[in-house]
């Protein structure tokens, strides 16, 4: 069966063309970059022309782009890496409520180890406000961190202003542009920022490799303690060819950043007017335009995510569910529950995240089979217009945690 | 996390899906874990046996393939006889159910257990 592919904010498939920039890198020139021969140096050379393409993509300077292990790693480098270097002159850190993972559990780690953390609250489109902003700025407040452009919901944040108003009170700003690179154009020279993480995995090159942006003169700790590599800042001998396949896929990815972006946001367009117009009792999640170009996030009342996304997975469809069934952990998501979904309506949410490779026949395919899902799944369900959910259910499982 | 061929038999083609008629004894009951919500119809005669069950779900593929082999497995059954149905029937009657997922056949379970206080209450 051919398989839709709908989840590209979870990960995307690896180009070919990044595929075969990487592959020579486990062979021939399979070199470490520090020794001094002859193999040594020619892939340290590679290394500073793949520094120079994400540099490029970001309109950074090369010496301000460091590569780490993940998108993950870039922000716990970013958050406890300036809280360590610069505590004495404050602890507190401002984020909001609806980061990801990476960001939400480094500033929790950080509150353990006596810092203080201002979780800026979210409008009901995924927006913080910068009032809140400017109020919750302190004496001591030494780093600002909000994200570029959400995962879930797809709400992008308005960071050039924020970068305005950290800046002018000479605080640090880090963002999370994992998910922004590759969708909607970063460049840390016209956004404030003085910290700024990537991803290779979101803009289709391969998992495991990410990088931070630091602005030259940044006050920042290592993370990572050992060899000298990433000019003395990031030890570990260097993923050489996952350096190179993301340095192809982020030169890809802002060559063709329009051209992209508008296939993608043509086809969001057309499967939130096709799921809004023929679904009764449905609600898009986000922002109506402050959105990313292939994020599509829905509610349906009455229903479950999980049973959306099994539904959908026999005919060939991939999606994602912020649902507490989905999540592991049975809480709902903090990102649903944070734009002021109750927990029984963040229970039928489905996320489906475009790609370049997406076409019409797919959003097609999807439109006309989600009616069909969504109606099968509602009349299996106990609760309808008539008979609403009980809260009490939920507030017995919110306290359950 | 992996579901069973038996599981997914049981939330793509549910058994027993939808209310009936002239029940008589109904059970609703929510999951403290995740919030889902469960509701068992169950239609019992004169002797005290189970004629007929049925069920609504709002909840996870588990809870669907829950409810689905719950009701089928109590169809026959004496209300005593049902009493006694545990979550593990179920979950052993779906070839084992992920361990997250475990919390989805208790709530069939007590949803059987609701829906015959229910008609006993009605009786007596
Ligand atoms: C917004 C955001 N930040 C960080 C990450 C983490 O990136 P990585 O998977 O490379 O660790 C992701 C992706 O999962 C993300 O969407
Ligand atoms: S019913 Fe929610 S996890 Fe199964």
């Amino acid at each position: 069966m051919k398989r839709i592919y709908l989840d590209h904010a979870a990960t995307t498939p690896v180009d070919p063309t990044v595929v075969e920039t990487m592959l020579p890198f486990f062979t021939e020139n399979f070199g470490n970059p520090s020794s001094v021969y002859t193999e040594g140096r020619t892939v340290k050379k590679s290394l500073e022309v793949a520094r120079l393409q994400i540099a490029k993509a970001i309109n950074a300077d090369p010496r301000e782009i460091y590569f780490t292990g993940s998108g993950s790693e870039a922000d716990n480098w970013a958050i406890k890496g300036i809280a360590m270097k610069n505590q004495a002159k404050g602890k507190h850190i401002i984020t909001t409520t609806i980061e990801h993972h990476a960001v939400l559990h480094t500033c929790e780690y950080l509150e353990k180890q006596g810092f203080e953390v201002t979780y800026l609250p979210v409008d009901e489109f995924g927006l913080i406000s910068l009032d809140d902003l400017k109020n919750a700025i302190r004496k001591d407040t030494i780093l600002v961190t909000i994200m570029f452009a959400n995962n879930e919901i797809g709400t992008i944040e308005p960071i050039k202003e924020i970068g305005e108003i950290v800046k002018e009170k000479g605080i640090i700003f880090h963002t999370d542009a994992v998910q922004a690179l590759g969708n909607v154009p970063v460049d840390v020279k016209d956004l404030n920022v003085d910290l700024l993480s990537i991803s290779g995995h979101k803009i289709y090159g391969p998992k495991g490799i990410g990088a931070l942006f630091i602005r030259k003169g940044v006050p920042i700790d290592n993370l990572i303690h050992g060899g000298a590599q990433e000019r003395k800042k990031r030890a570990g001998t260097e993923n050489t060819a996952e350096i190179m396949a993301f340095g192809k896929a982020a030169e890809l990815a802002s060559e063709n950043l329009e051209k992209n972006a508008a296939h993608m946001k043509e086809l969001r367009d057309l499967l939130i007017k096709g799921v809004m117009e023929n679904i009764p009792q449905v609600r898009l999640n986000g922002h109506p335009e402050k959105r990313l170009p292939g994020n599509a996030n829905f509610c349906f009342d009455y229903i479950e995510g999980e049973s959306i996304l099994l539904s959908l997975d026999i005919i060939g469809i991939a999606g994602s569910s912020g649902s507490a069934c989905t999540s592991g952990s049975l809480d709902p998501s903090h990102v649903l529950l944070a734009i002021g979904l109750p927990a029984g309506v963040a229970h039928g949410s489905l996320r489906l995240t475009i790609g370049n490779h997406t076409t019409v026949e797919d959003i097609n395919y999807v439109v006309e089979n989600l009616i069909q899902i969504i109606d099968r799944l509602r009349k299996m369900s106990p609760i309808n217009a008539e008979c609403p959910i009980d809260d009490a259910v939920f507030e017995k499982a919110s306290h359950h945690h | 996390m992996e579901y069973t061929d038996v599981v997914m038999e049981n939330f793509t083609c549910p058994k027993h899906v939808g209310e009936i008629e002239g029940a008589n004894g109904i059970g609703q009951v929510g999951s403290p874990a995740c919030g889902d919500i469960m509701k068992i119809f169950l239609k019992i005669n004169d002797d005290g046996v189970i004629e007929d069950a049925s069920f609504k779900t709002f909840g996870c593929g588990a809870a669907v393939a829950s409810s689905s082999m719950a009701t089928d497995m109590i169809i026959g059954k004496t209300i005593e006889e049902a009493g006694k149905f545990k979550n593990s029937d179920v979950v052993d009657a779906l070839g084992g159910l992920p361990a997250e997922k475990i919390h989805c056949s208790v709530l069939a379970a007590e949803a059987i257990q609701a829906a015959i206080e229910d008609y006993q209450k009605k009786k007596a």
